[in-house]
């Protein structure tokens, strides 16, 4: 098969990049006291989280935009961006989702996720973020039953001050680096979820975030909390626009698990990645990072990442109680121009902790791709394990895949393997497949499907089936 | 020599050996034959110390000293010697250094000296000899790269140097064609003597042409079912398994 | 006064009694110390040197030696017993009683860069410094600031030498003051040539020197040349070593890099695989204990299609040792049909040990197989079961394992002397729990 064919294969037209024409209410591009006094207010926060955001932004001042990812972008101007958007109406919020605006719903409709069946048929809670306001939150009452507190981010400000004040900031700390700062100061919205003792979430959870104004920023932040014993599976989507200037991301997400309790997060990240020659798209800078704070906690996170321009994005595991388990899965594709730098960190403190990486990427066309992961071990982290495998698969020959895993192991009781391979597509095994009469398109798809098995099958069903059909968009369509 | 005593044995909470009793004198070959499953490695490993079983009840006595409460090489400087099956390579440890480090160890625990070099480079030749191997087998590590049957010469060679008073085989003839297993089987008829006994641990009746038991015991399901001479492993070569495990029902 | 600066006045000193030489070597020198004095020495917020602290050898206040005086004897008992022809430098200055280069085969040049320099210094200015002033690394900045001893080697096209051509570097005690030293090897292979080079680091147990050794290796069109470097330094001594290998078209270039010695040790090895049917092959041992610090960079550059590297790293690190590795294997874009293996697997014997390993691909072309892989952890226990069934007590089993991780870097070693001296220096140097120097030197004597 040609390189130009396999590229072709890859490079595709970005299926959600429309602008949904209402009114918002948007802030002037800058950033100063008063944009975060102004944010601030817009919310109608508490004093102490306006001064938490304001402390924030003193140590952002402070920090310099870190430079040693493998990534090259024009420096980004943070006065020229706008820290709030928000559609129209904030005053009369929709009750139930016959009330929300129906170019929106027509939006998320457009999106592939019809909401009101999409959340019926799956039973899934839908909490959708629009640019920097969460719209609405669907199946709040069944949850609130359960006990389960599943609200924006604002909302909680306000409702549960008292919880937001223990977690919000524990696990990612407020000048936990130049990004996390920066959100820290201005974050605008994000989700909430609380599962108390011993409560399983009835259901998913999921919030899907969309970019939707020009020159906008977005800034969610988004905290996850369970007590002992508790469990909650939680699915973030993500897209955006097509615009030809570049737009900034910089979310942060804290996951904390107490004692036994499991958090999955699920990520499918599809916002804009600019055009074949590298204009517009998304920046995409994110803190994840979860805390297993109690014994035998659990924290899973699984991403399937196709969007951007640039991806910055670390999801990590603190496995700081006794027999906790981190869990890093990632198929990141990328086309064009997009540059992606993403790993995982695993940092064991505790006894007896565990974790595994499994990273696919596939790169394509003009893209660079690294994977940048850190295992650590402590010395008090006895018999600590950690398994990592990241394969890389390049489809032509301009494209790059990188590998930067670091190990710093300081226990002679921890056992540590890692694993890693670069390879393009086989040639024999495209032949072997075209040879049993399977077009070559079919072909590619399933090898680059069989390829990222191992983590498509850690995600909830019915992101499985979304992510296998991202992966068949993002292949399909230039043979022949 | 060696006095097994209603032996219970469980892995994983399963329980493999069922009460089985055994008792081995110097001078005598032993051969334990049965169906898969029945337990024939159990004992062996157990005897030996491998971790992961779990000696519920019962005993194994070995010149009156309880097995069971010794290290693992402990009971190989005292004499017990374990063939393996399926033995482990060892990659980078040179055949050399295990013979001579293990030949001193015995040494050591009988209150003897290192062996000067000289003699054990003979002993070692002679040995070699014996068993039909290359000199450059020595520099080799252990079982890395071996052939089924080479591996099995090397347990055999193992024993010839360290000279056990009990060398237990666990199926020794396992992937060996004909002429590894008439090499392997004399290697075994050298040891018989009347201070050394031997257990055969064995599917088949094929071995024992070559190394003829004093005692053949079929071991069904976790218990010794039925005990005899020479003669009962060809009978179990005639009828199989099914019809002792019938006549035992 | 910096750091930089205290060597930088060293220098002034030293070059200030200096006669009449070519003005390209002088100009060469100045480049070196303007780099250096530009860079400074590199500090843990510098990526390539995150995990090792050069600070000890920074503040450190190091004479340069004066003469090459050693004990004969002393030295005859360091010197690997290989026959082979030998250059010996004391402190970085040559040792001519401890050398012997007697009936070198035709074609094959092996000499004191001094001499070198003083003979024909034309032939060497083409070459001398082109690598290690490529980017000019703090270190290799340090030493070109510094050259004027060291060795060359030159093979002439089609020169096979059978013998192997020794390196010896001997550290010595200096009661009023520590030295440094900046040796230079520069090694021209020509094509089809072919040549094993020694490269030995040893000295008196209690000194505490600095060795900032630069080498620089051209092989021609198919030359192979095996290069062991067996770092045995004393236990007080820093040693920085940065290699620079260029190959062109079917050439191949093995390493055997062993480190047992030193406080503070940093190797850098680079390959630039040039041309079609290059291959490069490493092969490293590093074994640290008390606070020993062992900082393993390699990279290699496949800068043409159908090259091929091969890396097999260990460490074994005991007490509160450090051991780093970071290996990177690079493609560059329309390099195609590249294999390259990485592997590096650590032991760590001791709670307090700690080891960094970093194992990176940077690839830009797609017809490639590269992997690596990692494993840092303990023995393999059915091994160590299967020996105790030997009746070997299980702190001897361990022992041995150990030893055996390390041999599986020695079968690749085909001089004896070395793989006999590595074997029995490893035994040696196992804890006191599980000491094997008996076992091994009765295994060495059996083997005669």
């Amino acid at each position: 098969m040609a390189t130009e064919e396999m590229e072709q294969l890859v490079r595709r037209e970005y299926k959600d990049g429309f602008v949904t024409d209402i009114e918002s209410d948007t802030l002037p591009p800058g950033l100063d006291e008063d944009t975060i006094a102004f944010i601030s207010r817009k919310k109608g926060e508490p004093e102490w989280m306006l001064e938490w955001r304001l402390d924030a932004y003193q140590q952002w001042l402070k920090m310099k935009e870190p430079s040693w990812a493998h990534l090259d972008y024009p420096p980004i101007d943070y006065q020229e961006i706008s820290y709030f958007s928000a559609p129209k109406r904030p005053e009369d919020r929709p009750q139930s989702l016959d009330e929300v605006d129906p170019k929106l719903l027509e939006t998320y409709e457009k999106l592939g996720i019809p909401l009101h069946e999409r959340a019926a048929l799956a039973g899934v809670a839908v909490d959708a973020v629009f640019d920097s306001e969460s719209v609405i939150t669907t199946f709040k009452k069944e949850l609130g039953e359960a006990g389960v507190i599943f609200c924006s981010i604002s909302e909680a400000v306000q409702e549960y001050p008292e919880l937001v004040k223990a977690y919000l900031g524990t696990v990612v700390p407020k000048n936990d680096n130049y990004f996390a700062a920066l959100n820290s100061a201005v974050f605008t919205d994000g989700s909430f979820v609380f599962v108390p003792k011993g409560v399983k979430c009835p259901m998913e959870l999921s919030t899907y975030f969309r970019i939707n104004a020009e020159n906008t920023g977005q800034f969610e932040r988004t905290l996850i909390v369970c007590e002992s014993g508790a469990e909650v599976s939680y699915l973030e989507g993500c897209t955006a626009p097509q615009r030809d200037e570049n737009q900034l991301h910089a979310a942060v997400v804290e996951l904390v698990a107490l004692d036994d309790a499991y958090i999955k997060y699920s990520t499918v990240q599809n916002w804009y990645p600019g055009d074949e020659n590298g204009v517009g798209g998304i920046y995409n800078f994110v803190t994840k990072r979860g805390d297993c704070r109690g014994e035998r906690s659990r924290i899973s996170w699984t991403q399937v990442e196709t969007g951007s321009a640039i991806t910055w994005k670390y999801p990590s595991c603190m496995l700081r109680g006794k027999d906790s388990i981190g869990e890093f899965y990632s198929v990141a594709v990328t086309g064009g121009r997009q540059q992606a730098d993403t790993g995982t960190k695993m940092v064991h403190i505790g006894e007896g902790t565990r974790s595994t990486i499994i990273s696919k990427g596939i790169s394509s066309g003009n893209s660079n791709q690294s994977y940048r992961g850190l295992v650590k071990i402590g010395p008090r982290a006895k018999g600590a394990r950690n398994y990592t495998e990241c394969d890389s698969l390049l489809i032509g020959d301009t494209c790059g895949a990188h590998t930067y895993p670091y190990q710093e192991i300081g226990n002679s009781t921890s056992t540590l393997e890692h694993e890693a391979t670069t390879s393009k597509i086989g040639e024999d095994q495209l032949f072997y497949c075209q040879s049993r009469g399977i077009s070559e398109e079919d072909a590619v798809s399933m090898i680059v499907n069989g390829f990222c098995k191992d983590v498509f099958q850690e995600l909830p069903m019915e992101f499985a089936v979304e992510a296998e059909a991202l992966l068949n968009v993002t292949l399909e369509g230039a043979v022949g | 020599m060696l006095e097994v005593n209603d032996l219970h044995v469980s892995v994983e909470g399963n329980e493999i050996l069922k009460g089985l009793t055994l008792t081995i004198n110097a001078g005598e070959v032993h051969a334990i034959m049965g169906p898969n499953g029945a337990g024939k490695s159990t004992l062996s490993a157990v005897i030996a110390g491998k971790e992961g079983y779990e000696v519920t009840q019962g005993s194994i006595l070995y010149d009156g000293r309880d097995v069971l409460e010794m290290e693992i090489e402990e009971r190989a400087q005292a004499g017990l010697l374990l063939g393996f099956q399926y033995p482990v390579e060892i990659p980078g440890v040179k055949n050399i250094y295990l013979l001579k480090a293990a030949l001193n160890a015995q040494r050591a625990a009988q209150g003897k000296g290192e062996i000067p070099a000289p003699e054990f480079m003979k002993l070692i030749k002679e040995k070699i000899a014996n068993m039909k191997m290359d000199a450059s087998f020595l520099q080799r590590a252990v079982n890395e790269g071996f052939s089924g049957g080479e591996k099995k010469r090397n347990e055999i060679l193992q024993m010839l140097v360290l000279q056990p008073r009990l060398a237990m085989l666990d199926e020794i003839d396992s992937g060996l064609d004909i002429d590894a297993m008439r090499v392997v089987s004399d290697g075994v008829n050298s040891l018989r003597s009347e201070e050394r006994a031997i257990l055969l641990v064995t599917h088949y009746q094929r071995l024992l042409d070559f190394v003829v038991p004093d005692f053949v015991h079929v071991l069904v399901d976790g218990r010794i079912v039925k005990s005899g001479n020479a003669e009962l492993a060809r009978e179990l070569e005639a009828n199989g398994y099914e019809g002792i495990e019938e006549s035992v029902a | 006064m910096s750091d930089t600066l205290t060597f930088l006045e060293t220098l002034k000193a030293r070059d200030a009694g200096r006669g009449p030489e070519p003005t390209w070597i002088a100009a060469r020198r100045q480049a070196g110390a303007a780099r250096f004095e530009a860079m400074g020495f590199p500090t843990r917020r510098d990526e390539e040197w995150k995990y090792t602290n050069v600070l000890e050898i920074a503040r450190g206040n190091f004479a340069l030696a004066n003469d090459a005086t050693f004990s004969p004897a002393a030295a005859a008992a360091l010197t690997l017993p290989l026959d082979g022809y030998r250059l010996s430098f004391v402190d970085g200055i040559f040792a001519p009683a401890l050398s012997d280069v007697q009936g070198m085969p035709d074609g094959v040049e092996v000499v004191p860069l001094s001499q070198a320099l003083e003979d024909n210094h034309e032939a060497v200015g083409g070459t001398l410094g082109r690598l290690t002033g490529v980017d000019f690394p703090a270190f290799s900045a340090l030493n070109t600031a510094f050259m004027e001893e060291g060795a060359v080697v030159r093979l002439a096209a089609g020169c096979v030498v059978e013998k192997p051509i020794v390196l010896q570097f001997l550290s010595r005690v200096n009661v009023d003051k520590p030295t440094m030293c900046h040796p230079r090897i520069l090694v021209e292979a020509g094509s089809r040539s072919e040549a094993t080079i020694v490269e030995h680091h040893t000295g008196d147990a209690e000194a505490t020197n600095f060795t900032n050794i630069a080498t620089e290796m051209f092989l021609g069109r198919g030359a192979i040349l095996t290069h062991y470097k067996l770092q045995e330094a004393p236990l007080g001594d820093f040693h920085i070593a940065s290699i620079h290998v260029e190959q062109e078209r079917d050439s191949r270039y093995v390493s055997h890099n062993m480190d047992l010695g030193g406080a503070l040790v940093r190797n850098d090895l680079i390959s630039e695989l040039n041309g079609k049917g290059a291959e490069a092959t490493f092969n490293g041992l590093f074994f640290g204990q008390g606070r020993q610090h062992v900082d393993n960079h390699t990279k290699v550059n496949h800068n043409a299609p159908l090259t091929f590297s091969n890396e097999n790293y260990k460490g074994i690190l005991d007490d509160r040792a450090h051991g780093v590795f970071n290996g990177r294997v690079y493609v560059k874009r329309d390099s195609q049909q590249i294999e390259g293996f990485q592997s590096n697997q650590n032991l760590l014997l001791s709670d307090r040990a700690r080891v960094d390993t970093k194992p990176e691909l940077e690839i830009y072309a797609d017809d490639v197989k590269c992997t690596h892989g990692t494993t840092t952890g303990q023995l393999d226990e059915d091994a160590v079961f299967a020996l105790r069934t030997r009746g070997l007590d299980e702190q001897s089993a361990r022992g041995l394992l150990t030893l055996a991780f390390a041999g599986e870097v020695l079968e690749a070693v085909t001089l004896d002397a070395i793989s006999e001296r590595v074997e029995l220096a490893v035994a040696g140097k196992l804890p006191e729990r599980f000491n094997l120097a008996g076992l091994v030197e009765t295994a060495a004597a059996l083997n005669d």
